[in-house]
């Protein structure tokens, strides 16, 4: 009755696109980070309180939104007929996209308060050591920021993975192409299939502390090199 | 204001915040100038502004070069400065060599002339046992070791010190201090020293730049500086006169040592150091007093002649004199504090020869700069054998 071949797909699926999203997070979020980390700017909260947004808003909220936006006739799916679809709604990038919206405040949050906590400092010295302002965010503002590059990694991935109601509304349940392991458990209890759902439900559990214990664990040890 | 390749030339006017800052002045490319004063009176900020790590409208050139003007404008990172911080500022995740390397590969890679080595850096410092050691197993005035070191190996043409023994315990100021004096006397670039601590001037500088709210008050040789009335530093309870002193003889009988200064010489106990050799003396002004004749017996073995410069009223008991050295009043600048009453009695005045008493005298470690010398040939010397002798 079990069908071990049936659990997979979801589970390529949800790594593939938590990993995907965790990446693309980084290279966005950073910038993003940076920004409100250094900025004088007096609108630089209300850009703040935007990331936020996802923190509070209801995810069916945002998945609506995202399914009128990217949709046919949306702006998204202008883009999509670019690339000769029709639509956005119910394909991976439409995912990915929800997903680094719905992630976002989970990674820069972090990174802002790790490069919030050093200070000016360190970036002057850095100058009058002749090291251009570039030079000095990847020789210096990186590597002190690391406590806070890696929380925000394990942050977003995790939180992608069970990430449950952006990816319904824009992603529906389409086997193979849509359905994460999150909606996948929603549909094995809908369907009274308790065992597949015994099964992705305990080893989120798994990996959820996994990934939590090897966070604090690097994150002590990066302290203790600080000292 | 002239761009020579023998000083900085600084002039900053404008407003950080609520404070505001209108200076202008002019050091020597060579020796330790202070910028000296209260807190709050803007030596930080103009050490920034000439950092370029701070921006107020201004001009600056440094050795007849231009950083600033109201069309150019240097970012920190292509000055060729060192900055030694208050607090030392290491980076937490390089270790003591590679933080020593940071500014010495982008120096190289900047085209500089190497003209400091590693080793050299190392070893005059004392670093050698610390160089794989991660910054926060070590002490803070081994961490400002480090932090001047890493400063220097910058290839910097002018150094820049914000206040470095400020944040150190005493033992570590004591620590770091003879580095300091060393540093002076061997580098051939010159150094910019912030600084609210007197004693700390007195040690080390060879010019001030007295500062008070935000603008420059007097600036000069420190010897001419410290003991001119009209300013504050003449009226604190600790004002004291700088001299160059040359070592003399050693009078092993009474184990006093001869030393002479500009238009006179002096005793002073205990063993100083090799004949030749200079020394900075500092003579505080309520340890000079005057009297009109040569006494005949007196406890006193300091007795020089000395000419009346100038007089001004400190309060309603005492005055401060000025005083230059020798029969024709032709040597070192003396400063003396005495009464108003004794003023009086003796009918002191301008012009008018005295004898001053030197009741006591301090050693300071440092020997002083040879004034004798001229600036050019000091910096070619100190590059013809390095920075280090």
């Amino acid at each position: 009755m079990l069908d071990w071949g049936e659990l997979w797909p979801p589970i390529r699926l949800t790594l593939e696109l938590a990993a995907a999203t965790t990446v693309l997070l980084l290279l966005v979020g950073t910038p993003i980070a940076w920004w409100l980390a250094r900025s004088r700017a007096r609108w630089k909260e209300a850009v703040a309180a935007v990331v936020a947004l996802p923190l509070v808003l209801p995810p069916t909220v945002l998945g609506f939104y995202l399914l009128l936006f990217l949709g046919p006739r949306g702006p998204g799916g202008d883009v999509a007929e670019l690339f000769g679809l029709r639509t956005f709604a119910f394909t991976f990038t439409g995912l990915l996209f929800g997903s680094v919206l719905f992630s976002m405040p989970f990674v820069v949050q972090p990174i802002r308060n790790a490069f919030e906590a050093f200070g000016e400092r360190p970036l002057e010295v850095a100058a009058t050591l002749r090291a251009s302002r570039w030079d000095a965010f990847w020789s210096v503002a990186v590597p002190l920021a690391r406590p806070g590059f890696l929380t925000g990694a394990v942050l977003g991935f995790a939180h992608t993975v069970g990430e449950f109601g952006v990816v319904l509304m824009i992603g529906g349940n389409i086997p193979g192409r849509t359905r994460t392991l999150s909606v996948a458990i929603f549909d094995y209890v809908n369907t009274l299939r308790w065992t597949e759902a015994h099964i992705i439900a305990g080893g989120m559990v798994v990996f959820s502390f996994v990934v939590i214990l090897a966070m604090f664990v690097l994150e002590k040890r990066f302290s203790r090199l600080r000292g | 204001m002239t761009d020579s390749p023998d000083t900085i030339a600084a002039r900053f006017a404008g407003s950080l915040g609520s404070f505001t800052l209108d200076v202008a002045f002019t050091a020597p490319m060579q020796g330790l100038t202070a910028l000296f004063g209260a807190s709050g009176s803007g030596k930080t900020t103009i050490l920034r502004c000439i950092a370029g790590l701070a921006r107020l409208p201004g001009r600056l050139s440094v050795g007849g070069e231009v950083w600033q003007d109201d069309r150019i404008f240097r970012f920190t990172h292509e000055r060729p400065i060192g900055y030694v911080f208050q607090e030392a500022s290491l980076f937490p995740h390089l270790s003591v060599r590679d933080n020593l390397r940071y500014g010495q590969r982008r120096a190289a890679r900047a085209g500089a002339q190497p003209t400091i080595s590693e080793s050299d850096t190392v070893a005059f410092l004392g670093l050698d046992r610390m160089l794989e050691r991660a910054p926060a197993t070590l002490s803070g005035g081994e961490r400002q070791r480090v932090a001047i070191g890493r400063a220097l190996l910058s290839q910097a043409r002018v150094l820049l010190m914000d206040e470095p023994l400020a944040a150190l315990d005493l033992n570590s100021k004591e620590e770091i201090l003879p580095y300091l004096e060393a540093l002076h006397e061997r580098l051939a670039i010159p150094m910019l020293y912030v600084s609210h601590d007197l004693s700390e001037v007195q040690r080390l500088a060879d010019t001030i730049v007295l500062l008070e709210k935000g603008r420059v008050i007097a600036t000069g040789p420190l010897s001419d500086v410290l003991t001119d009335v009209n300013l504050p530093s003449a009226r604190r309870p600790d004002a004291s006169a700088m001299l160059d002193a040359e070592v003399g003889e050693f009078d092993a009988r009474y184990a006093l040592t001869h030393v002479s200064v500009s238009g006179g010489n002096l005793l002073v106990p205990g063993r100083i150091g090799e004949p030749g050799s200079h020394r900075r003396v500092r003579v505080a002004a309520a340890d000079v007093s005057l009297v009109a004749e040569r006494p005949s017996a007196t406890t006193i073995s300091n007795v020089l002649p000395a000419r009346i410069v100038e007089m001004r009223p400190l309060d309603d008991a005492q005055v401060n004199v000025v005083l230059q050295l020798g029969q024709d009043g032709a040597g070192a600048r003396l400063l003396a504090r005495v009464t108003r009453r004794s003023a009086e009695m003796l009918s002191l005045a301008p012009g008018q020869q005295v004898f001053a008493q030197v009741k006591a005298v301090s050693m300071l470690r440092r020997r002083a700069a040879a004034k004798t010398t001229p600036p050019v040939a000091r910096r070619a010397t100190a590059k013809s054998r390095g920075w280090l002798p």
